[in-house]
């Protein structure tokens, strides 16, 4: 199937929960759906027997602008049919929340960790949402653009290039 | 040694206390075994077959209460710069510290937008030895144990220091 056919799918089953198609300006043809929705329209992504789309192969956070919202991408594989979706929600920069698919896809638990300590968005319904790589006391989300490092941390200094 | 085969009754070697210690402590540069990054790759590659780094004596210990020597191979990021602080708080005195690469001696390629490298291991742990590079080859952590060596057997450790 194509991304274009699984457009059209989605569209029609969900409404207005799936926002827009993107094909120019992206790698791959994206399409751009509601985050509170996103965990049901990948549940049955995964489970309908024309998608079956079996294995989530990349979830990753993104802070493109300090004006713009922060996203997320989901790289969704079907390795029995042989074909690729990838989803993209949006969220706001104050009060960033996008459903979890953790408890679906095993794969995105520390993806969405990472997507949590990095960019500081809130994935509900995560098992376990709590910073994977910087250290539990760590201040501020380092990825994102409007990001000011620290000058100390634990009294080590961070030091800033003048 | 021919000429001086069976001209002695016994072997006794005369030198100082001093001197006998340091060439003993010099000649079993245990270091600690753990590796922050891609300067780890040289360090295995240096205790490996073709550099060999026991023929200076030099060998890893697992554990800091055995080890010598601690070479900071690697990025210490600020999470990490805790731990390398307690291991190196573990090691029995004498100890000794070896920055290995450019990370461990300045943070190296994350010294601008490293906003979770520390700036340097000397920032936390007295270092004795710099190796630069990026990473060093396994030739210059060598060079760098052998000026270990060379100051281990300089230093005093029963005489008086000199003021």
């Amino acid at each position: 199937m194509t991304e274009q056919e699984i457009y059209a799918d989605l569209s029609k089953k969900f409404g207005d929960k799936v926002i827009e198609f993107m094909e120019e300006g992206t790698l791959n043809p994206t399409v751009v759906v509601d985050a509170a929705a996103i965990a049901k329209i990948v549940t049955y992504l995964k489970d309908d027997e024309r998608f079956q789309f079996d294995s989530l192969m990349n979830l990753a956070g993104h802070d493109g602008d300090v004006e713009a919202d922060l996203s997320v991408i989901y790289h969704l594989v079907s390795t029995e049919l042989k074909h690729y979706i990838t989803l993209k929600v949006f969220t706001s920069r104050v009060e960033p929340k996008v459903a979890s698919v953790a408890v679906i896809y095993r794969t995105a638990n520390w993806h969405e960790r990472e997507a949590f300590d990095l960019y500081g968005i809130n994935f509900e319904g995560h098992p376990d949402l709590k910073r994977i790589l910087l250290e539990d006391d760590w201040e501020g989300y380092p990825l994102r653009k409007d990001y000011v490092p620290a000058e100390f941390y634990r009294g080590m200094r961070i030091e800033k290039v003048k | 040694m021919g000429a001086l085969n069976h001209k002695f009754n016994e072997n006794i070697l005369i030198t100082s206390l001093d001197k006998l210690l340091n060439w003993s402590r010099s000649g079993s540069e245990w270091y600690f075994q753990f590796g922050l990054a891609c300067c780890a790759i040289e360090m295995m590659s240096a205790a490996a077959a073709r550099h060999d780094l026991e023929r200076f004596g030099a060998m890893p210990r697992s554990s800091p209460r055995q080890a010598d020597v601690m070479i900071v191979a690697g990025t210490v990021t600020l999470k990490m710069a805790t731990r390398v602080k307690r291991l190196y708080e573990q090691m029995a005195e004498p100890k000794y510290v070896i920055s290995m690469g450019s990370c461990a001696n300045s943070g190296g390629p994350y010294w601008q937008h490293g906003y979770h490298v520390l700036k340097g291991v000397d920032q936390i742990i007295p270092v004795d030895i710099y190796i630069p590079g990026c990473p060093p080859r396994p030739e210059a952590l060598i060079e760098g144990l052998l000026h270990l060596q060379k100051k281990m057997r300089e230093e005093p450790v029963l005489a008086k220091k000199e003021d």
